[in-house]
Order: structure tokens, then C-alpha cells, then sequence
């Protein structure tokens, strides 16, 4: 067989989930639970059981979902950063101060990426020399239009190589995409989890190793695509909010090969929407959020609804009320507050907890509603299936009311209609029937929701995006995003650079770890202009996008 | 971490597949690096400041202010029902109180798009800023309008449709007339026998800069506007008077457009024209979403300005002082100008050729109001064209007087017997529009 397996795992809240997979399918799968003080153990003890007595060297990769750069910056444990913004004409970037170490240094590149204000390197040197006293060693640098002309960024990177910093991160290579101050954010998350980064996965290698384990590590990002843990040493912050995405790879084998899905995951605190077109699922047009940052880091587009099986049930002003917190687990498993969990022992045959526990609790609802403990318990049941349904017409009504820039696709852009929707998460077989009758849609749970999230991030494909800019005016086709710059002699069509955004791509996603039968390369975007001066034609302006589809790989089926 | 003060909505539309023609100032690329911009400064990201989809607008949107020869969809494209559409969402957002301003960023634009459209002229098949204000009559409690038109050329065609109405303040300021396209807009233009000192003009000599466009907003605009009390402001927020657009001889700044922004508080800014795509629309854009959103906009600084070089002479303050007098005046004496012009008359006259560039098309055009304190006036329109269509238009004003409209049925029920090969009605008040094929072509 040879080099035939997989491994993929998924740390939750109070699970980390493991499987193993082969051609037929998953054919073993571990649950440990999640120390959330020691990350580290959680992730080495799963994947020593899931390999217990198997011969590793037929362990293709293992893709790794975690949440720990996540928790990182969610509770603010991560070194300081420090960052040099080049701004010019516009916003005065004083207003993106993301960390106390922020310098602005005088210099402007336009929107074509010509050079107006040249770089004030003697700004440079002073800000280098000040967060070298100050101890900092890993700096952001971010100039405005980056992504059309680098050159300010590494002419910084220059400079501040003479001063002994560990490690440098630059705008342009981190997204190809317009917007400064998601640039800004990005790039800064990048430096400030780097370290956290690096030293968890090289010691899960190492200890894997000590264990006669070596085995390719992978990790998952946001985007449901995988890459290579070597080369997300210097991408770190594309780990971040991998884990909805996790669920989401997880229901794409459970979809039909066309038409429009909705994926919910029911949690204990909450409920993460997602929505798959074709088996694909919808990204975010610019990039994940997370806490208070906006960032360029490539994510699926969910939606997490404050209300889960754990979610606490009160009545406030004598209406119901459901969630947005979770106080502790069910009464039905040792809980001191009413959830829809009891709800459900209330109306289903639930074997595995402490029904009478349950009953006692929804009573208590059931008294300040006046109302038979069985019909409070239907009345949370149902308004919390009501919430979910809400939260994913308010989602499918986000991606459709997305703006668009052509004619053409005002007039007959595609609009997301669902008939269908797939449900994973602990007590997503009770939701079936009720969010069924409620909205007519065709319902089903995804077969082994339990461990479905461990199997999306063992299947998923390599995946990322090549942004590719040309102007046959200034002669120049340019990725800055993938180091690539070259100029234009004679005649340069659209179909060439097509072609070179394939090349990008493909080279790309060799180096993230994919290999090249796996690869289906789409175009995303792709914008051709004549660029027209005192009515002669110059040049022309194309703009393409082109990523590896997210989805998952061949050749292992997934249930 | 930015946050707006005014929630200020913001419809985008580049129609990057939409052009008059490939070289056309109006082409695909007009809008592309304004985009660029945009996007890169981040400021569909700050809080409140919300992009909107641009709603598609109705046929009978336009036929509630336009007479189209023969119709409407011979007249337009797909584009123009999208570029009105988003001048109208942003209208309803801010009547349904999501917004305190929007701004319609749209192609193709409408300001030279007179009553009667025979074809494009000046760039605009529709005018986008009417069809907003009638379709918020039409749905919202609004009566008096003030539209001020800040593009470099005059609004001749927002003029037009405005000229016979007292509740709509029409205000241009363009460059003069002697000098640029469309070669009116001088300030005896003051509109109808009904609406007389509700249509000013205010041309300024060319080489005017930020200086001579703010004294206009401070001495001129604004206190027109205090008087005028409208229900709301539109600014018809053209950029060809930017000291690099190609077509024009103005020197406005991305700062002095923010401040006439900040100023004069529009309500709705809609884009006209503006064709330096590189070196002003990026800059003077951003300067407006600023400015509209109450967020600092001094950055907002165009590569190569030079304030210095830019300044208007003596010369020319003077000579904007001297216009700027003549408007107030002719403001103030409105109402005693209107009774000499309409002496006893019971009906009054205008006859007009126009022009239509883009198209190559020669109208003869002659209108008939009846003179009314009740309303605004029925309103007669004969207009011909070297196309070979003869039309008759009869409005029913908004908020017609019994008598006037008996008048227009009356002039739309002749019809038949004169030399039309179609003739229209627009029944405002019912907010009806009919129509009478009279001649096969």
C-alpha cells in the first residue's frame, strides 16, 4: 500500500478529536480532552494513541487544526511587536496604532505603485535603534500600496537587518490584497505569533521524532486548506479560527455535488454557520476577524450564533431568553442552570445523563412561564431551533447582498438559494426533525459529527491564492505577495497572464506541501481594463486571482 | 478602531464592464483606481461607514421625470438603470434612517440629461439626481428639495427639469459658460414663470481655486440655503473642476472638495463627471467619504499639489465676488422679478434648440406653462428632433391644483390632433404615466 494514511485532528473547548484514515475511510478515532493549560500534551497524547501499534512510516501527513495562536491573541498572550508603517497621502496611519512600539516614517508609493515621496531612511534608523533598546525583535513593516510596488518594505527590511533583529515580516508578503489596515493587523499578528507558533509545532515534531513518529506535519488554516508546517513558519498567523473550518471540510462529503448548503455546527455555547456552493465552501471576501483585528488572513465565511446546547435559558421581562453564555455544562451532566440540552431529555428518551436533573430544571422554566413542564421544554426546543434558522437566513442574506462592480454581475450574479442543510456537533441529531418541519429544507446530520471536524482537517486539500497585477504601461507583471516581479517586453495578453497566475499558484501550493495530482487551480477574479490616455490606448491592467480550490483530497472516501 | 461620526452610506458602482465607447473619458477604467484607493485606505472597514448594493431603478422611476423618445429602453443600457438605482438606494437608506449621509459613487452620470432625452448628451442618457428626488416624493414626506451641482460644467439638465418648480432650489456652479460645455448657465437664467429665482447660477471664471469655490459655499450657497429651508440637500458631486482634469481649466484641490463637503452638509453626494482617473478622483473621493463620514481628512493631499501655485489671482477673487453679488441680489428680488415677467399672462412660452454631442442630435423644443399660485403649473412640451420624432410631454405637477389638472388632460387629450407621433403624460399626483402612439414610424 505505502504512504496510504492520514491523520487529522482537531482540538475543540473541551475535546481534542483524532482519527485515522485510509483509502476506505476513517477506520480509527481517539478523543482526549483538552488541557487548556497544556496544549501541548493534549496534541502529543492524541497523536500517540491514534498511532498506537501502526507502522507510522504509512502515515502520509498528519494535519493539525489547533487553537493556539487563536487562544494566543484572544487572551493577549503574545511578545511584543513592533511595527513601521509608511503611509503618504490619505488616512494618517497614527489612526491603525495597533501596539505601543509603532513608528510612521515619511515616504509614498501611489496607487499605481510609482514612487512620490521617497522613504525617509534616517526615520527608519531611529525607530530601528529605539526598539532595539526597548528589547523588541520581531517587527512588522507595512507600507501603503505595497502590494503594487515593494520596494519601500524592502528597502526597510534592509536597514533593519544591520540591527540584529530575530525576524522581520513583511506587508506585501503576506496578502496580495488591497487594504492597508487589515495589512497592518495582519502583518503585526503574524510577528506577535510567531514564536508560540514555531516552538509548539517544532516540539510536537521533536517529541514525535523521540517517539520513532516522523511523520509530515500539516497544519489547517481558516480557509479549510491545508499547508506544510514548515512553511507556516513564517505565515503563523494563517493557523488562527481554523476550527470552524475543521467542522466545515467535515460536512463537504455529505453534501451533493451542486446546489447551495448550509452547514451548521451545534456547540455548547454556540452555533457556527457556514454555507457550501457545489461542495465549496464561501469565503470571506477579505479576511477573518478575530477580537478586535481585521485582518487579510484568507477564511471561510461563518457565522457564530451565541446560542449552543449549554446556552443558559432565563426568562427576562417574561420572555425567554436563550444564551448568548454558557454557565457550565447541562443539568442533565451536573449543570446549575437550564439548557436546551435538558430541554431535549425532557422531550426525547436521552439514556446517557441525569434526566430527573433535567426535568428539574426546565421546571423551574416551565413555573415562570405557567406552562406544563413538556411544553416549555417544546418552546425551548423550538426557539432555539428558530434562533439557528435565523442566523442562517441572516447569513445566506449577507453573501447575497455582497457588492459587485460589474453589470453583469448586478444583473445575474449568483445568489445563494438553499434547500438543504447538514448539521454536525454533539446534540445535532435531535435538531434534525424540528429544523426540518420549521423551514422545510431537506435536513441531515453529517455521518460521524462526532469526529467529523478531525476528518475535514485530515482531508483537506493544500490550498492557497496568487494575486497576480499587471501594467503593460509601466511594463510590469508583479505578485509581490510570492516575491515575483518581471518586467514586460512586447506584447503581454490577458491569456499570459493567466497563465503566469497558474505558474505562481502551482509553485505555490508545491511549496505549502501539496502534491500536484491534487491540485484543482481556479480563477477567482479577474479584471482586464484598456488604459486609455488622451484617447490613445497605453497599456492594459488585468488583475487575477487565482487559488487552489478548497475542498477535499481524492482518493479517501471520508465516511 | 476608526469610527464614523455621520453613518454614512456609500454606494459603489464602477461598472467596470460599461463604456460609451473603448477611448471614451467614460470607459471601463474611469472609476478603477479610485477604487484602488479606496480598498486601500481601508474605508468601506470603518465603523459606519456601510456599503451598500446599488438597487436597480424602475422603469417607471424614470418615466416619473423623464419624456424617453420613443422610450425608455431605447434610451438607456443596463448601466443607467444601476447608476440611477444606486442614487436611489442611498435615498431610501437615509429616509429609512439607516445613514445620516450617503454618497452615490456611480457610473454613468446624468446632470446634462434635460426632461425630454432624445439620446446622450454631455456624457448622460438619465439624470440620476431627479430620478432620486421624485422617487423620495413619491414615497416620502418630502417637499423642498435644494440641489447643488458643484461639477465643473453647468447642470443643464438638472436646470431643465427644475425650471418650473418652486420647491426645488436648482444652484450650479460651474465653470463659465463662455468658456466650457455646454456654454450656459449664466446667472439671468432663474428659471419659470412659477419658479422664478429657484433655478441660480453661479459661473466662475476659469483658474478658479479652493479659495473662489469656498467664498461661493460661504457668501453665496449656504446662506441661499438657510433661506430656502429644504427638506434635504443633494449634491450633484462632480470632480472635472480638479486642477489636473484634462477637459477643464479649474484648480479645486482634494481638500477644498472635502471642505465644500464638510460645508455644505449634503445630505446625498451623487458622482457626475470628473476625468483626471489617476491624479484627482482616488484623492478627491476619499476626501469626500471623509469629510461626509465628519472623519479627519487633512491627509487627503494629491501627489504634485502646490498650494502656492495653485492660488487664484486678484483677478479672479474679484470677479467671484461680482458674480456672487449679482446672485444674491437676484435671490432677493425673485419674487418681484417673477410678477414683471409674468405681467397678465395666463400662459407663458419658451422656445430652446439643444444640442445633443455625444449623439449627434438636434432638437427644437418648445414649452408652454400655465401660470399658477396654487401649484407649480401644467406644463406643455413640444419637442422635435432631426431623429425624426415629434413628441408632446404634458406634466401634472406634484402637487397640482385642481385647474391644472384639467389643463393637462385637456393639452394630452388634443393630441391626437396634432402633429405627434406619441405623446406622453406624467400624472404626478396619481403617479401615472401615460402614453398615446399616434403615428406609426
Amino acid at each position: 500500500m505505502g504512504n496510504a494514511m492520514l491523520i487529522g485532528l482537531d482540538v475543540g473547548g473541551t475535546h481534542t478529536d483524532v482519527v485515522l484514515i485510509g483509502p476506505d475511510g476513517p477506520f480509527r478515532e481517539v478523543k482526549v480532552i483538552t488541557d487548556t493549560s497544556n496544549l501541548f500534551k493534549s496534541v502529543l497524547s492524541a497523536l500517540e494513541k491514534i498511532t498506537e501499534g501502526i507502522d507510522t512510516l504509512q502515515i502520509k501527513r498528519a494535519v493539525l487544526s489547533t487553537t493556539l495562536t487563536t487562544n494566543a491573541i484572544v487572551t493577549d498572550q503574545i511578545e511584543p511587536v513592533g511595527m513601521i508603517v509608511v503611509g503618504g497621502p490619505g488616512i494618517d496611519p497614527e489612526a491603525y496604532r495597533i501596539c505601543p512600539y509603532f513608528y510612521c516614517v515619511a515616504g509614498a508609493i501611489d496607487h499605481r505603485g510609482r514612487e512620490i515621496d521617497g522613504l525617509d531612511e534616517v526615520e527608519v534608523m531611529d525607530a530601528a535603534a529605539r526598539m532595539k533598546a526597548d528589547g523588541i525583535r520581531h517587527i512588522g513593516v507595512v507600507a501603503k500600496f505595497s502590494t503594487r510596488n515593494p520596494s519601500h518594505e524592502i528597502r526597510i527590511e534592509k536597514i533593519l537587518a544591520e540591527y540584529g533583529f530575530e525576524k522581520i515580516f513583511m506587508g506585501h508578503r503576506t496578502s496580495g490584497n488591497l487594504n492597508f489596515p487589515r495589512r497592518i493587523s495582519t502583518t503585526f499578528l503574524n510577528a506577535a505569533v510567531y514564536s508560540v507558533h514555531k516552538n509548539f509545532f517544532n516540539a510536537v515534531k521533536q517529541s514525535l521524532a523521540e517517539k520513532g513518529l516522523n511523520i509530515p506535519i500539516h497544519i489547517l488554516k481558516a480557509d479549510g486548506g491545508t499547508m506544510s508546517f514548515s512553511s507556516s513558519i513564517d505565515f503563523p498567523g494563517q493557523t488562527i479560527l481554523s476550527g470552524p473550518a475543521a467542522s466545515v471540510m467535515g460536512a463537504i462529503s455529505s453534501a451533493p455535488a451542486e446546489g447551495d448548503v448550509i452547514v451548521l455546527d451545534i456547540g455548547g455555547t454556540t452555533t457556527d454557520i457556514a454555507v457550501l456552493i457545489n461542495q465549496s465552501p464561501v469565503l470571506e471576501p477579505l479576511g477573518i476577524s478575530i477580537g478586535k483585528y481585521k485582518t487579510l488572513i484568507r477564511s471561510l465565511k461563518t457565522y457564530s450564533l451565541g446560542v449552543g446546547g449549554d446556552s443558559v435559558v432565563q426568562i427576562k421581562d417574561g420572555e425567554l431568553v436563550i444564551g448568548p453564555y454558557r454557565k457550565g455544562p447541562a443539568m442533565a451532566y451536573g449543570g446549575s442552570s437550564p439548557t436546551p440540552t435538558d430541554a431535549l431529555f425532557v422531550l426525547e428518551h436521552i439514556d446517557d445523563g441525569d434526566a430527573e436533573a433535567a426535568r428539574k430544571g426546565i421546571q423551574l422554566i416551565a413555573d415562570q412561564l405557567g406552562l406544563r413542564v413538556e411544553y416549555a421544554a417544546e418552546r425551548i426546543f423550538e426557539k432555539t431551533c428558530n434562533m439557528i434558522l435565523e442566523g442562517a437566513a441572516h447569513l445566506v442574506r449577507d453573501i447575497n447582498s455582497k457588492p459587485v462592480y460589474t453589470v453583469h454581475e448586478l444583473l445575474e450574479g449568483y445568489t445563494v438559494v438553499p434547500a438543504r442543510i447538514l448539521v454536525l456537533g454533539g446534540p445535532a441529531k435531535y435538531f434534525v426533525s424540528h429544523l426540518k418541519k420549521i423551514s422545510g429544507y431537506s435536513v441531515e446530520t453529517v455521518p460521524r459529527w462526532g469526529v467529523a471536524n478531525a476528518i475535514g482537517a485530515g482531508l483537506a486539500r493544500t490550498t492557497c491564492e496568487v494575486n497576480l497585477f499587471v501594467d503593460t504601461e509601466k511594463g510590469v507583471v508583479l505578485a509581490p505577495e510570492e516575491n515575483y516581479t518581471k518586467a514586460i517586453r512586447g506584447a503581454y495578453s490577458y491569456a499570459d497572464a493567466e497563465e503566469t497566475a497558474f505558474e505562481l499558484v502551482r509553485k505555490k501550493a508545491a511549496k505549502n506541501g501539496a502534491e500536484s495530482e491534487n491540485l484543482q487551480i481556479e480563477i477567482i477574479e479577474s479584471l482586464s481594463f484598456n488604459m486609455v490616455r488622451g484617447f490613445r490606448t497605453t497599456g492594459k491592467n488585468i488583475r487575477i486571482r487565482a487559488q487552489v480550490k478548497p475542498g477535499l483530497i481524492e482518493g479517501y472516501k471520508a465516511l | 478602531m476608526l469610527k464614523a461620526h455621520y453613518k454614512t452610506g456609500l454606494v459603489f458602482f464602477p461598472a467596470f464592464d460599461w463604456a460609451i465607447d473603448p477611448t471614451h473619458p467614460e470607459r471601463e477604467e474611469r472609476l478603477l483606481y479610485t477604487q484602488d484607493q479606496v480598498f486601500e485606505e481601508g474605508l468601506l472597514d470603518i465603523e459606519d461607514i456601510i456599503e451598500y448594493k446599488p438597487d436597480i431603478a424602475s422603469e417607471m422611476d424614470i418615466k416619473r421625470v423623464h419624456f424617453c423618445v420613443p422610450d425608455v429602453f431605447s434610451v438607456t443600457t443596463k448601466s443607467h438603470f444601476i447608476s440611477a438605482g444606486g442614487a436611489v438606494t442611498m435615498g431610501r437608506a437615509l429616509m429609512e434612517k439607516e445613514i445620516d449621509r450617503g454618497f452615490a459613487l456611480v457610473r454613468p452620470p446624468g446632470h446634462h440629461s434635460m426632461r425630454v432625452v432624445h439620446g446622450n448628451r454631455g456624457f448622460c442618457n438619465i439624470n440620476n439626481e431627479a430620478i432620486l428626488v421624485e422617487y423620495l416624493r413619491r414615497h416620502y414626506p418630502v417637499k423642498k428639495v435644494a440641489i447643488v451641482d458643484t461639477d465643473c460644467h453647468h447642470g443643464d439638465g438638472t436646470q431643465d427639469i427644475y425650471w418650473h418648480d418652486p420647491d426645488t432650489l436648482f444652484i450650479s456652479i460651474h465653470q463659465d459658460g463662455r468658456t466650457l460645455y455646454p456654454g450656459t448657465g449664466f446667472t439671468d437664467e432663474l428659471g419659470g414663470a412659477n419658479a422664478f429665482g429657484t433655478t441660480l447660477n453661479i459661473p466662475l471664471p476659469p483658474l478658479t481655486s479652493d479659495e473662489g469655490y469656498l467664498y461661493t459655499i460661504d457668501h453665496v450657497v449656504l446662506p441661499i440655503l438657510e433661506e430656502f429651508k429644504p427638506d434635504i440637500i443633494i449634491n450633484s458631486a462632480g470632480q472635472d473642476n480638479h486642477f489636473t482634469d484634462p477637459l477643464t481649466n479649474m484648480n479645486f484641490s482634494a481638500q477644498g472638495y472635502a471642505d465644500l463637503t464638510r460645508r455644505l452638509k449634503p445630505d446625498i453626494a451623487v458622482l457626475e463627471g470628473g476625468y483626471s482617473i489617476e491624479g484627482a478622483l482616488p484623492y478627491v473621493n476619499t476626501g469626500i467619504i471623509l469629510a461626509l463620514a465628519g472623519l479627519d481628512y487633512k491627509g487627503v493631499v494629491e501627489p504634485g499639489y502646490d498650494a502656492a501655485r495653485m492660488a487664484q489671482s486678484a483677478d479672479v477673487t474679484r470677479a467671484i465676488k461680482g458674480i456672487g453679488d449679482v446672485v444674491l441680489s437676484n435671490w432677493k428680488n425673485r419674487r418681484d422679478m417673477q410678477e414683471k415677467i409674468r405681467g397678465n399672462r395666463e400662459f407663458i412660452e419658451r422656445r430652446r434648440n439643444i444640442m445633443y454631442d455625444t449623439d449627434m442630435i438636434y432638437e427644437m423644443q418648445k414649452d408652454e406653462i400655465r401660470i399658477c399660485d396654487d401649484c407649480a403649473g401644467a406644463l406643455k412640451i413640444d419637442s422635435s428632433a432631426d431623429t425624426g420624432h415629434h413628441i408632446l410631454g404634458v406634466q401634472i405637477p406634484v402637487h397640482a391644483c385642481p385647474k391644472c389638472v384639467e389643463q393637462g388632460y385637456e393639452w394630452f387629450d388634443k393630441a391626437s390632433t396634432g402633429p405627434y407621433d406619441r405623446a406622453f403624460l406624467q400624472d404626478r399626483p396619481k403617479d401615472e404615466y401615460l402614453e398615446k402612439i399616434l403615428k406609426q414610424r
